[in-house]
């Protein structure tokens, strides 16, 4: 098969691979069951495809294929030959071989299925690297490889955590079901939080390394779109939107010529991806026009909307920004929270009111090896004038930081404030 | 990945059979559904439009219509991980026209809108 081929195979098995297992699964009742048999319809899709063009519904026959394949292989586990008989009746039922007749198997107009399905991959009876890992399996298409390669790990880790998932899913009898009405938004915390991981471990990757990497950004953010359409009430859905869309705005701006990160007040802003910072802000207005009380992600989202909104660094609402942060530490009680709000005080009101906070924060010892907590304080303090004791602050977030280019950064503002001294 | 995909066609007589804008509003809802689309909105015809051109070292403006035989009709931005995927959905988009609108011609150019894995890492 030519390489063309094959990537339009994927092509559209990507765009069809969240309906297609979650459709499976409704049928099985078995995430792990119903993601190994989308993989088989895949197979027989590259074996044919190639040949006899893409079907003109490609879920569809990608659905039928799958429980084809199920009802052909009789040599499996006795819980699956009961899974299979289902499919078989279900198979029986609609007559001849045209894959339009079994439109219906697949439809799920409301996303019912797919719902069912982010739930389950995201179930709190998995660990938090298990949830990622199934739901970039299971929502995104991704091969183990590329879900391996993305979190640095070797295939064989990766393969053995997405069987180990599915394994626990089976043991613990998960039944493929939406969450009730109480469990609901615990439940949706848990899927939030594993989109976002997913986000930030694309946006911790540097520009030189593998592609897989950076694009779990744009991974997360079309499943953060795909929730944000299952969802649609849900104001911490758009929250998380928001917060992804308008901080993946200032990738572009993120690196320097020379390949050193830039921070956010030296960026070029007209680099900034507009078109991003446009969907943030909707997403955001989306999720404060709820009428309920806002979310940590919608919060997040909101201090991220004021640099978005601020031309140059020196616009930025910074009372604006202190105030959010207030709200986010009462309803995500965080001492990195106070570093940060320490941050926007020292700008909004003076580097005393910001030392303020950072000093009790320093004082109750629980970000003692942050070194940013060190580095911030430094900043106040430069800005106080007391320059020894800024240089003070940023040779201990030199000492602290494993990150070079930190390094660099936090020693060189030591010895400028030591001139000053 | 961003792709802008272009739909130019050929002016018709008449409006757009109705039942082909309930299933492109139907294949939008779709491609929202699923995370990919992004941006889209129509364009009206030359007639509302301008031309400014660069030629012989002179800038000259001219206001529409044009005479070329196709007019831009609309764009859509799509976010997808591959130009297959992108080739993809405007191929479903494209389909439509050749179920519901029989005689009509056009084209959907998808054109690969530049981002940051189109430059090389930074030596």
């Amino acid at each position: 098969m030519t390489e063309h081929a094959r990537r339009a195979v994927e092509a559209v098995w990507h765009i069809e691979a969240g309906r297609l297992v979650a459709g499976l699964a409704r049928v099985t009742g078995d995430v792990g069951l119903a993601e190994d048999l989308a993989q088989e319809a895949l197979v027989v899709a590259l074996e044919q495809w190639p040949v006899t063009g893409v079907p003109p519904n490609p879920g569809g026959w990608l659905m039928t294929t799958a429980k084809r394949r199920a009802i052909d292989t009789h040599r499996r586990a006795a819980t699956f030959e009961r899974k299979a008989a289902t499919l078989a009746r279900e198979v029986e039922d609609e007559p001849g071989v045209d894959t339009d007749a079994r439109v219906d198997a697949l439809d799920d107009p409301v996303g019912d299925d797919l719902l069912r399905l982010v739930f389950t991959a995201c179930h709190p009876v998995l660990s938090v690297e298990s949830r990622v890992a199934l739901t970039l399996r299971c929502l995104g298409g991704l091969s183990t490889d590329e879900i391996a390669r993305a979190f640095l790990v070797p295939e064989s880790t990766m393969a053995q955590r997405i069987v180990r998932a599915k394994k626990t899913l089976s043991d613990k009898e998960v039944r493929f079901e939406l969450p009730t009405a109480d469990e609901l938004s615990e439940r949706l915390a848990s899927v939030l939080e594993v989109v976002y991981l997913i986000f930030n471990e694309g946006y911790a990757a540097t520009s030189g390394e593998d592609w897989v990497r950076p694009a779990l950004c744009q991974e997360a953010m079309r499943l953060g779109r795909v929730l944000t359409g299952l969802v649609p009430d849900e104001p911490e859905a758009h929250g998380l939107l928001a917060l992804m869309e308008l901080q993946a705005s200032r990738l572009p701006a993120r690196v320097g010529p020379d390949g050193r990160p830039v921070l956010l007040p030296d960026q070029d802003r007209r680099r900034w991806d507009r078109l991003l910072v446009r969907r943030g802000l909707a997403s955001l207005a989306r999720a404060e026009s709820s009428g309920r009380p806002l979310g940590p992600y919608a919060v997040q989202a909101g201090i991220a909307a004021c640099h978005a909104r601020a031309r140059r660094a020196e616009d930025t609402d910074w009372a604006r920004i202190a105030d959010l942060y207030a709200v986010l530490a009462s309803i995500w009680p965080s001492p990195v929270v106070e570093v940060n709000r320490a941050v926007a005080v020292g700008w909004s009101t003076g580097a005393d009111a910001g030392l303020e906070i950072i000093d009790r924060v320093a004082a109750s010892g629980r970000l003692a090896g942050y070194p940013h907590l060190h580095a911030v304080r430094g900043d106040l303090l430069e800005r106080a004038g007391r320059h020894t004791q800024s240089a003070e602050s940023f040779e201990r977030a030199a000492a602290l930081t494993r990150s070079d280019a930190e390094r660099a950064l936090f020693s060189n503002r030591a010895q400028r404030a030591r001139e000053r001294s | 990945m961003r792709y802008i995909t272009i739909l130019k066609g050929s002016q018709p007589a008449g409006p757009p059979p109705e039942g082909l804008m309930a299933a492109i509003m139907d294949l939008g809802a779709e491609a929202t559904a699923a995370g990919a689309l992004i941006d889209n909105a129509g364009l009206s015809p030359s007639a509302s439009g301008a031309r400014v051109s660069v030629a012989g070292g002179e800038l000259s403006v001219m206001d529409g219509p044009f005479a070329e035989a196709k007019e831009f009709i609309s764009y859509a931005v799509y976010e997808v991980r591959s130009k297959e995927e992108a080739v993809e959905w405007a191929s479903r988009f494209m389909r439509l026209h050749v179920d519901l609108w029989p005689g009509w011609e056009g084209e959907s150019d998808v054109v690969k809108i530049m981002g940051p894995e189109d430059f090389g890492p930074p030596q």
